[in-house]
This record gives structure tokens, C-alpha cells and sequence, in this order.
């Protein structure tokens, strides 16, 4: 005995169709499938009867690759917390249910087609100086440098963002602060991040705002709906090593 | 938005703290009000430091509201397609979420609130009324409704400075800690004072503790 579900899916045939919102039926769905596996089962129908299927990023499906993430119900990654779309599970959803069904909407995330949206102003930001340029060494060679727990604590928080992209999403000023802050404050709270750290924090931050992101206003909204968590002080270390690198 | 957000909510509170002498009687809240034009005497000539102290609040408040356009034009560039579902919050917080339209209430205080107090054009003791006059005729109990809006006002102020306190950290780059709560604690109690500062004033006034 299944759940049987009425979605509200964007569908957009590719970046210069204009989109609308269809309306689908699936049923039987279990209540212990992902969210992913649910869509799988209604494009398989759509397949059957001729029509295109819905087309969405996944990959791992295990929550730790950052492809997955659609805006379920008004919230990046539906309301379950920390979790991303693709460890969601339906059991959360009443019998029933409407489910609206978006892609993160931001300019800087042109839709690619229907749930997909091209995130590659994610990588510029990480080329303009997510890296470190000093050799660091393999595992061995990276222990002769000693780092305070503390840093190496919030360092490794930091570096669990999967650049899913859910902080854009959810921030109502379509801003990649926390993105941006988490990558700053990963690399800027090692030893091997300290070289580049003023002109890492300054490339990053212009690059951001280059690929027309908006401005934060510390809301809060991204942290809440991070599937990994990255907390808010992220941006407060990013403002503050790009205010001392501007100055 | 920070740095200009800090410069007013300086101002308050030497607002607040000047409007507690209107406790101790006309006289010394008058004087209070004279010694604000007369401060820096003789070293600078009368209101001179008033004037200056009005061109740096006048700027800040300009540039506050210049920031707060161009966060919001900058948001709606980067979000042209909204969303279908309406996009609930996750983070809850009310006062995040009415800065602006609370701005703009506070801007439309701040033109009532000086052609009331300060150019008496509003008020029943007018122009040449003396501060205090002007207090207490301005919230007499038969102007209720001014009372009122200046409630609204004040707690409308207050909610724009709970998230904009600690707000103004954390852009500054100084809220360094992990965890928030201390530094939003600090911003709900000054918040609280200024609210409570202020509004004791008028209330004092109306049911006649300041006559």
C-alpha cells in the first residue's frame, strides 16, 4: 500500500524555453523511497507513455557529492534538516500530498532544463582562489605542521560544504555567502591557506559578486537549510578577511 | 549598512539618556536642551557641534537607506524567476524578515517625529514653544493617537535594531565566536532598553507623571 502524490513540477524544455509549472500523478510511491527514487518511478511512466522525462542532478545519492537539490515545497531541499534532496525520504510526506517542485532560482544559476541548473559560477568563485599554491604534502608531511584542534575543527566543518548550492536558493537576496565564506574559512584556518588568505578572500568575494549574487543581509536563511550545516560565522571570518585585505 | 547603522544607534542612546531629564522638570530638561546648542562654548560658537552632529546623522541616515536600495535592487537582479511556492522561511526570526518595510516606518516616524518635536509645526505649543512645553503638550492624553503612533514607532525601532545589532558585527567582520547567542542576547536587551528609554517618556506624560 503506497503513498500516491500529486507534484507540481517545473518543467522547461531548455535555457531559452520559458517554463511552466505540470501538474503529475504518481502512485504507489513507498514511503521508504528517496525523493530521487519517486521521481525515478514517475519519469519511468512518463518514459512508457512517450512523454520526456523529468531531468534532475544526482550522482552519488548518498548525500556527499553536492549534484542533487531541487526547491521542494518552498524550501531548498525540503524541510527535512540537514539533509540533502537525495536523502530525503517520502516517509516525511502525508498520503496525498501536493509537492511543488522547483530548480534554485538565481541568475547566476541559469536553468539548464527543467530541475537542472548550471552552477559553474561555483567553480569561477573556487578558481578565483579556493586552492592553495604551496605544496602541502602527502598525509605524513601534513602532521609535521601542527594546528590547534579548535581550528582544525572548524576547518574540517567548513570544508564539508558539497557546493550543492541550497544557500542561494534559500537566501531571499540570492546571495553565495555562505558558499563562498565556507570555502575562505577552510583554507584560511590551516597554515597552508595563510600565504594566500588576504588575496584568496578578496579574489573570492569579487568573483562572487561579479557573477551578479546578491548581497547578504544575514538572514540566516542558507545555514538553515545547509545540508551539511556550514554555520553562519563563515561569512563573519570571509567579511573580516576581506575587509583586512581591502584596507 | 553597518558602519551607518552603528553611527544611529549611538545617537539613540544618547537620545534616550537625554529624554530621562524631562524626569527631573522642566528646568533641567531645558537646560539639558540648551546645553546641546551651547556645547563646545567657547572654544567653537553656539550649534556648532549640534550642526555638525546633525550633517553626520542626516548623512548616515541617507547613506543607510542608499545601502538598503541597492541590497534590495541587487537581490531582485540576482532572483528574476521567484518562486512558485511560496518560500518559507527556515531560519524564523520576524524581525529579520521586516527590515525594510520597518525602515521605511522608522523614516516616516523620524519626518513626523521632527515636525512634532523639533520644528513644533505639528505640535500645540509650535515653534517657540520650549522643549518641554512641547513634550508634554505634544503627548497630552487628549493626543492619543500621536502617543500611539509613537508606541508603533518606537517598537518598530526596536525590532529593526534586534537583527541589525548583532547584524552590524557580523558584516563587520567581528562576530568571531561559534555561537551567536551571547552577541544576539546582547542586541535583544539593548534593543529592549532603548524601547523601554523611550517609551516611559511619553507614558509618563500622559498619565501625568510629567506635567
Amino acid at each position: 500500500m503506497g503513498m500516491n502524490l500529486t507534484l507540481k513540477v517545473w518543467r522547461q524544455k531548455g535555457p531559452q524555453d520559458e517554463g511552466r509549472m505540470v501538474t503529475y500523478r504518481v502512485e504507489d510511491v513507498s514511503p521508504d523511497m528517496s525523493f530521487l527514487e519517486m521521481l525515478d518511478v514517475l519519469n519511468e511512466g512518463l518514459i512508457l507513455e512517450g512523454d520526456d522525462p523529468i531531468a534532475f542532478d544526482h550522482d552519488c545519492r548518498e548525500g556527499i557529492c553536492g549534484m542533487c537539490g531541487m526547491v521542494i515545497n518552498g524550501v531548498a531541499h525540503g524541510e527535512q534538516v540537514a539533509t540533502t534532496t537525495c536523502q530525503l525520504h517520502m516517509r516525511h510526506f502525508a498520503d496525498n500530498a501536493v509537492i511543488t517542485i522547483e530548480p534554485w532560482r538565481a541568475a547566476p544559476f541559469p536553468v539548464v532544463k527543467d530541475l537542472v541548473v548550471d552552477r559553474s559560477a561555483f567553480d569561477r568563485i573556487i578558481q578565483a582562489g579556493g586552492f592553495v599554491s604551496v605544496p602541502a604534502g602527502s598525509a605524513p608531511d601534513a602532521h609535521s605542521v601542527p594546528v590547534k584542534k579548535d581550528d582544525a575543527d572548524a576547518a574540517f566543518d567548513a570544508a564539508t560544504c558539497i557546493g550543492c548550492g541550497a544557500c542561494v536558493a534559500a537566501c531571499p537576496n540570492g546571495s553565495a555567502s555562505l558558499f563562498t565564506a565556507a570555502k575562505i574559512t577552510h583554507l584560511g584556518l590551516l597554515p597552508q591557506g595563510q600565504p594566500e588568505r588576504d588575496s584568496r578572500a578578496r579574489a573570492m568575494v569579487e568573483q562572487m559578486d561579479a557573477e551578479g549574487f546578491g548581497g547578504c543581509t544575514n538572514t540566516g536563511e542558507c545555514t538553515a537549510v545547509c545540508p551539511k550545516g556550514i554555520p553562519l560565522d563563515t561569512i563573519a571570518r570571509m567579511n573580516h578577511d576581506f575587509l583586512k585585505a581591502s584596507r | 549598512m553597518a558602519v551607518t547603522g552603528a553611527i544611529l544607534v549611538l545617537f539613540l542612546l544618547g537620545h534616550m539618556a537625554g529624554n530621562l531629564k524631562s524626569f527631573f522638570g522642566a528646568e533641567a530638561f531645558n537646560t539639558y536642551a540648551e546645553f546641546l546648542r551651547t556645547m563646545g562654548e567657547p572654544l567653537v560658537p553656539r550649534r556648532v557641534l549640534l550642526t555638525l552632529v546633525e550633517v553626520v546623522l542626516t548623512a548616515s541616515v541617507v547613506l543607510h537607506m542608499w545601502s538598503a536600495v541597492s541590497l534590495a535592487r541587487r537581490a531582485r537582479k540576482a532572483r528574476p524567476v521567484k518562486y512558485a511556492a511560496k518560500r518559507k522561511s527556515q531560519a524564523g526570526g520576524y524581525a529579520t524578515h521586516i527590515m525594510r518595510w520597518g525602515g521605511l516606518t522608522i523614516l516616516l516616524f523620524v519626518v513626523w517625529h521632527l515636525l512634532d518635536l523639533t520644528f513644533g509645526v505639528v505640535n500645540p505649543a509650535g515653534w517657540d514653544g520650549t522643549p518641554y512645553e512641547k513634550l508634554v503638550e505634544g503627548f497630552a492624553p487628549s493626543r492619543w493617537w500621536v502617543t500611539a503612533f509613537y508606541v508603533l514607532a518606537v517598537v518598530m525601532v526596536g525590532l529593526h535594531l534586534r537583527h541589525g545589532l548583532w547584524s552590524a558585527f557580523q558584516t563587520l567582520g567581528l562576530a568571531g565566536s561559534r555561537s551567536y547567542r551571547p552577541l544576539k542576547a546582547v542586541a535583544a536587551v539593548v534593543s529592549a532598553v532603548l524601547v523601554l528609554g523611550f517609551l516611559v517618556v511619553p507614558v509618563a506624560v500622559m498619565i501625568g507623571v510629567i506635567k
